[in-house]
């Protein structure tokens, strides 16, 4: 337990300190190839061919790059304010009208005060509405205000909804277009600012509802979304100069879920599955595969490298993703203590 | 509610020459602190110390030895993000030692970037999502009127914040239970994330709007420190039978001129060698 009145230890030097860098903490390492604002740049395309393709946000334009798009489409960018029922009941009423609604805010706001606003005016009906979010899972040191642990737990329960999770700028500029050509309310957890560039090396194409094997290996076989794709993808490439065989399956589609791959996947036999995502253990892909498999009768060694199911701390993003497990490092070692 | 000429205040020891000297401190506190991320909402910090000093060296009774006494007035922080302001006052009252002011927003600091509950003596709610301080104030304030307790409930809410519908719930629902120990104060700063709030929504006429929700209401110049103290007298003692609101309409970056100028700056960017300027100025213009 935190105890506040606990004077902090002034000894160690400052230089030993990390930097918060507070909401516009980059998840990239400094040798990462990046894109601009991805999402604001591959909605600008779009815009130009479908003209119903609209920008709505809830006072976070310059926050989610839709600044991007609204500097371009001015007359087709609605600022709601700091107000994300309104934006959502907003998006509804576009929808209705045959717009295509993108609207944007952080996911914790979307997914925790909004929740029913996209329930009953969005999903209920099946509108069209597209909602990216930034600051998915454990993206900012900023404290548990800002870092939305438990969203797609959230979301999950939804009807209606597809849940996205892209893992690099390259799947974001492909998912936007499949966004708006998707009937029905999307979910996109986004990764803004500059946004590595990692599946270029990859035969990839997404597809909403498609998970992919992006290396094969025969001792672990890692499933993840998000930024865990990135991180699982480096963790592979390393324990391979340990000997460590690692297949990695990208499982971008959160809902639904590609579960005839993974049963096909998972189902080989002799691997370690490891499910890694960028969110609480509870109620996100690691839970949902684990469903899956036991459905489908599939009992392979299973483990989840995810967030704890608790309010997590403030603090610099590395430091963070170091202590709950997500860097590289960690999930080299929690799979390396696992087989 | 039109304002009336308030009773006789209590007369308080504090001149308003002292006031000054605790504002100016409150902004050197958090020109420190910023130094030390090296950028962060050091303009809303700059602007709203006034209003913290007024508050915390005028208006509120609290034991900074006990910050959880129970007898306090409560002062809660609606915007996390402005925690930087308020450490600099909690340290200026001695809640928080002046020692800590180099670990602001360092790993496992008691003085996080966005004001949490759980981490700082003083603090009395988590804000950062913002639009929950007037709605956990009206809770706060019936629960000290259920315990007979004559302390007030502060409560220091953005221009941005004006957005959510949670807030204006919450305004209705103060009147409604004749809250009179409760005491709004709104930054109004015209700034939010994407810009200038008032093209953001139209909120103004906002003082109209809070009489029209049964609200005692007060606006003046946030940097005004004769004008606060006004203000927050009569809003301890007017017998309005509700909810009083003080309007503040702030400049970001209050005592650091080139800082004023800074047209984007709801999150500030400052150089490392403009920081040894920005205290050169401050301290050069330190109240006698
Ligand atoms: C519910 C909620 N929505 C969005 C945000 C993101 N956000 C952080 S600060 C901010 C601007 C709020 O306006 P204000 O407090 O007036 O900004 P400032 O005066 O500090 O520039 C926004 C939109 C948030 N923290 N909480
Ligand atoms: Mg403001």
């Amino acid at each position: 337990m935190r105890d506040k009145y606990r004077r902090p230890d002034l000894s160690q030097s400052g230089a030993a300190r990390l930097r918060t860098s507070a909401m516009i903490a980059s998840i990239a390492d400094a040798q990462d190839e990046t894109r601009q604002a991805p999402f604001g740049e591959a909605l600008v395309k779009l815009a130009a061919e479908r003209p119903e393709v609209v920008g709505m946000t809830a006072d976070l334009a310059k926050y989610t790059d839709l600044h991007v798009f609204a500097k371009a489409y001015p007359d087709r960018f609605y600022q709601m304010g700091m107000a994300e029922q309104l934006l959502m009941g907003a998006a509804a009423g576009l929808a209705r009208e045959g717009f295509i609604p993108f609207a944007t805010t952080y996911a914790v706001f979307a997914s925790r005060r909004a929740y029913d606003f996209i329930a009953m005016a969005i999903a209920e009906e099946n509108l069209n509405v597209k909602i990216a979010c930034a600051l998915p899972g454990l993206t900012t040191g900023y404290g548990p205000s800002h870092q939305a642990t438990e969203d797609l737990a959230i979301f999950r329960g939804m009807p209606n909804l597809t849940i996205i999770d892209p893992c690099d700028a390259l799947e974001i500029e492909q998912a936007v277009p499949a966004m708006a050509d998707h009937a029905g309310p999307v979910y996109m957890r986004l990764l803004r600012g500059k946004v590595p560039v990692v599946l270029d090396r990859y035969d990839y194409r997404f597809e909403i509802g498609r998970a992919k094997r992006l290396v094969d290996g025969s001792d672990v076989l890692f499933i993840s979304s998000g930024l865990m794709t990135m991180r699982v993808l480096k963790a592979a490439e390393r324990l391979a100069t340990d000997r460590i065989s690692a297949a990695v399956l990208h499982v971008p589609t959160i809902k639904p879920l590609d579960e005839a791959t993974i049963v096909a996947e998972a189902g080989k036999p002799g691997r370690l599955v490891v499910v890694a995502e960028n969110h609480s253990i509870v109620g996100g892909l690691g839970e949902a595969v684990a469903g899956v498999l036991m459905r489908n009768g599939i009992a392979a060694r299973f483990r989840q490298i995810a967030l704890p199911d608790a309010f997590l701390d403030a603090g610099a993003l590395p430091t963070l993703h170091d202590r709950y497990g997500l860097s590289v490092d960690a999930v080299m070692t929690t799979v390396k203590a696992w087989l | 509610m039109t304002v009336q000429d308030p009773p006789a205040p209590v007369s308080r020891a504090i001149s308003n020459a002292s006031l000054a000297q605790r504002a100016y401190r409150i902004r050197r506190h958090a020109l420190l602190m910023g130094e030390v991320q090296g950028q962060g909402y050091i303009a809303q910090a700059l602007g709203i110390a006034d209003v913290l000093a007024v508050s915390y060296f005028h208006a509120m009774t609290y034991r900074a030895d006990d910050p959880e006494w129970e007898g306090r007035d409560r002062f809660l922080l609606s915007i996390g993000h402005y925690a930087i302001a308020l450490y600099a006052a909690l340290i200026e009252a001695a809640i928080i030692p002046e020692e800590e002011i180099p670990t602001y927003g360092a790993d496992d600091s008691r003085l996080p970037m966005s004001g949490m509950a759980a981490y700082t003596p003083g603090m009395e709610i988590t804000g950062g999502s913002l639009g929950q301080g007037l709605p956990i104030a009206i809770g706060v304030a019936l629960g000290l009127r259920r315990k007979s307790l004559g302390s007030f409930v502060y409560t220091l809410f953005s221009d941005g914040e004006l957005d959510e519908g949670a807030t204006w719930e919450a305004a209705m629902s103060a009147s409604t239970h004749r809250l009179a120990n409760l005491i709004g104060i709104v930054d109004v700063n015209n700034m939010q994330a994407d810009g200038p709030s008032t093209g953001i929504m139209a909120f103004e006429p906002l003082g109209p709007k809070f009489e029209a929700f049964g609200w005692f209401v007060q606006r003046v110049d946030g940097n005004d420190l004769d004008a606060l103290t006004t203000a927050f007298d009569r809003a301890r003692h007017h017998d309005w039978p509700g909810p009083r609101i003080v309007i503040c309409d702030t400049k970001m970056g209050r005592g650091v001129p080139f800082l004023e100028a800074r047209e984007r700056n709801h999150f500030l960017n400052v150089g490392p060698e403009e920081w040894s300027q920005a205290l050169e100025v401050l301290d050069a213009a330190r109240p006698l």
